[in-house]
């Protein structure tokens, strides 16, 4: 089935040149879209000494080692290249120079000299799963996983349920002004962020939530473009449902709770997926108002990871991996809400 | 009891008056249907009954009370929308169970009332389903029972059966009488179709441009329009309307128009073929063969066109000419305004 879905062609039976070229910018967009992101996974999976090696291997490689009686240490294993000309593998013991001291895991009490021109390391397909172990013991990793997710979680409700409700009031009631406040509120979607970061942090902190997730989370919550999309989608919601709802005894809360947002579920979708993506995403404000490492989101860790001196990749690249995974799962769960809710509004 | 009385209303836009002065009495238990050309005004007379208007004048009063400024939850009326208006999101219990959960009914009550409801319209084994998983007709179902539910006084319907096909409205027709008569509730029902209120009404209003131009029960609409727009308004097919000047020269003697006639008002259904010298002579243009009746379409001889719906007859050939008659009964008189001047016995 598969290979059926990933060989259809335009016209029954026969591959054409628009077949020809669909595929291969499918294939080039697949490529460069999807190549850093898989880099990316494989390389979080290398040592730290595997990532710093030149050339770059796509695979995570690690030295194989062989632990020796007499050696405390476990010893890197190398195809050496013996004057008689036959390849075998021996441990090495140390290395001075060009000039290795090297010893036959057979013979572990013969050292025998060796030139690095002589050997290969010999190596062996192996994923470094402790970059990710080590993180959650070596960093507050929990911490700062937990103030994201308290962050993103908390931010995307209050986003969800304040711009309904104020697409809810421009959208379905008549009051003076109505067109003047849209106009408003669509009217800041020109002011770049970061214009107004200062006074954001003004506010913040005269009102005392600096180094507090609630300084990261209040000033999100009102989206312009949240209040649009909801407005625009909630305008296709019949208004004899509300007033069906109305002789219902409905209070104007329980139509706004029990109609206009089970029916906006689409439109709610699509910004929950934009505001986890904005929230989770989010560096500038956080770097701002969060200045304590105890309140760090993983934006923030991630950030801290890179010293001025000394920047431990491997760490890094775990991270990274960790912090792309929540948008992928809620984009994969959620993608299917965005097309059902653009299908249907294409039929009315 | 639940009486519904208008004094005085009228509704305007800015500067479009859409209701003018509308005066109606509405008893316990009538079937009321108001009727008229799109446009008229009686969907929002009714939309001002269920308090989803407000009336720019006028009192409205449900069981004598002046209701103007009690919202439409509380004015004790349901409404049945064109468009059905169930909630597309709710099951069928749902969407009947909804108003009386907002009142704030226990739910074993509420159980009970949605299924003797559901058990009334045959809706009981639909109840788990979604508005979307349901034909045209169980919809239309749905909405009314979601209107018996909540046991109003006045029961309100916008043109409910227009979205249907007219088999099915003719079937659902039968059962909104079925119901009116089971209940004996007062129900307002708006339509453009006359045949609709004909066959529903205890009473018609027929309405033009924001004015009653007539009430009455609908053998007095038939029978005694008041003038040429309710005469041509009501009945299918319509009115024919033969200015007096052309009636001269025929040799009718049954024709002959009292003083200040302007127009004479014959159904198409009152004309009978008769002898040569009896009636007006009509040279036929066109004719519908439907079995027990032939509609004729004729022209008289200065060319106003005339309808007639001929019993039990074999189709007239075309060009012929035909006399017609009438019985004098049959006749209705109008002066040059349109106004009746009584029928012509």
């Amino acid at each position: 089935m598969w290979l059926k879905f990933l060989t259809r062609t335009r016209h029954a039976q026969r591959f054409g040149w628009t077949d020809g070229l669909s595929y291969a910018y499918l294939v080039i967009g697949l490529f460069t879209l999807f190549a850093p992101v898989v880099w990316l996974l494989m390389s979080s999976f290398k040592t730290e000494a595997a990532i710093g090696e030149f050339p770059p291997t796509f695979l995570p490689y690690a030295q194989r080692t062989v632990q020796l009686d007499n050696y405390p240490q476990p010893l890197p294993l190398f195809a050496v290249r013996t004057e008689q000309g036959e390849v075998k593998p021996m441990a090495q013991v140390s290395r001075i120079g060009i000039m290795a001291t090297m010893v036959d895991p057979a013979h572990p009490t013969e050292t025998v000299q060796v030139n690095i021109q002589q050997r290969q390391p010999l190596r062996e397909l192996s994923f470094a799963t402790r970059n990710y172990t080590e993180l959650f013991g070596k960093f507050a990793f929990g911490t700062y996983l937990f103030n994201s997710v308290f962050i993103t979680v908390v931010a995307t409700a209050l986003t969800l349920l304040f711009n309904s409700m104020a697409a809810f009031a421009l959208s379905k009631y008549q009051f003076k002004g109505q067109k003047t406040v849209f106009l408003l509120i669509i009217a800041t979607l020109m002011i770049p962020p970061t214009i107004v970061l200062v006074p954001i942090f003004l506010v913040i902190n005269s009102v005392g939530l600096l180094n507090s997730l609630w300084g990261v989370i209040w000033p999100a919550v009102a989206t312009p473009t949240g209040v649009f999309l909801l407005r625009q989608y909630m305008l296709t919601i019949p208004d004899e449902l509300l007033e069906a709802a109305r002789m219902d005894h409905a209070s104007e809360w329980r139509i706004y709770w029990r109609i206009v947002l089970p029916l906006s579920a689409p439109a709610l979708a699509v910004l929950a997926i934009f505001s986890v993506m904005w929230r989770w995403n989010d560096f500038l404000l956080p770097l701002i108002v969060l200045s304590k490492s105890e309140f760090f989101t993983l934006q923030l860790a991630l950030n801290s990871f890179q010293g001025e001196l000394n920047t431990q990749w491997h760490y890094l690249l775990a991270m990274t991996v960790i912090t792309l995974l929540p948008i992928t799962l809620v984009f994969a769960f959620l993608q299917r809400y965005i097309t059902t809710g653009i299908a249907s509004a294409g039929v009315k | 009891m639940s009486t519904l009385e208008l004094h005085a209303v009228t509704k305007s836009f800015g500067a479009t008056h859409v209701i003018q002065h509308i005066d109606l009495n509405v008893q316990h238990g009538e079937f009321i249907v108001f009727v008229g050309p799109s446009g008229c005004g009686k969907s929002t007379l009714l939309r001002m009954i269920a308090g989803l208007e407000d009336p720019s004048s006028g009192d409205i009063l449900i069981d004598k009370q002046v209701v103007n400024t009690v919202s439409a939850a509380d004015r004790g009326c349901a409404m049945v929308f064109q468009s059905y208006a169930l909630y597309p999101h709710m099951s069928v219990h749902a969407n009947m169970a909804f108003g009386l959960e907002n009142m704030g009914m226990r739910k074993d009550l509420i159980d009970q009332k949605v299924t003797t409801t559901a058990q009334l319209l045959r809706l009981d084994q639909l109840l788990d389903r979604r508005p979307t998983q349901l034909s045209g007709g169980q919809r239309q179902r749905v909405a009314i029972g979601r209107a018996i539910v909540r046991e109003p006084k006045i029961f309100l319907f916008d043109e409910p059966l227009s979205n249907l096909d007219a088999e099915l409205r003719v079937s659902m027709r039968s059962e909104l009488r079925e119901l009116h008569q089971r209940l004996g509730a007062t129900m307002v029902y708006v339509t453009h179709d006359q045949v609709e209120a004909m066959t529903l009404a205890d009473r018609i209003v027929v309405l033009r441009q924001g004015r009653i131009e007539q009430v009455g029960s609908p053998q007095e609409l038939y029978e005694r329009p008041t003038n040429t727009f309710v005469a041509g308004f009501i009945g299918s097919p319509r009115m024919n309307f033969i200015p007096v000047a052309s009636l001269s020269g025929q040799p009718a003697d049954s024709f002959h128009a009292p003083a200040h006639a302007h127009t004479l008002g014959i159904r198409p259904e009152h004309f009978m073929r008769c002898d040569a010298h009896e009636g007006l002579a009509v040279t036929v243009t066109n004719t519908e063969y439907m079995g027990s009746q032939t509609l004729v379409q004729a022209t008289l001889q200065d060319g106003t066109k005339i309808e007639a719906l001929l019993q039990d007859t074999a189709p007239p050939a075309l060009h012929q000419t035909l006399s017609l008659k009438t019985l004098g009964k049959h006749i209705h008189t109008f002066d040059a305004d349109g106004q009746a001047l009584g029928n012509h016995a």
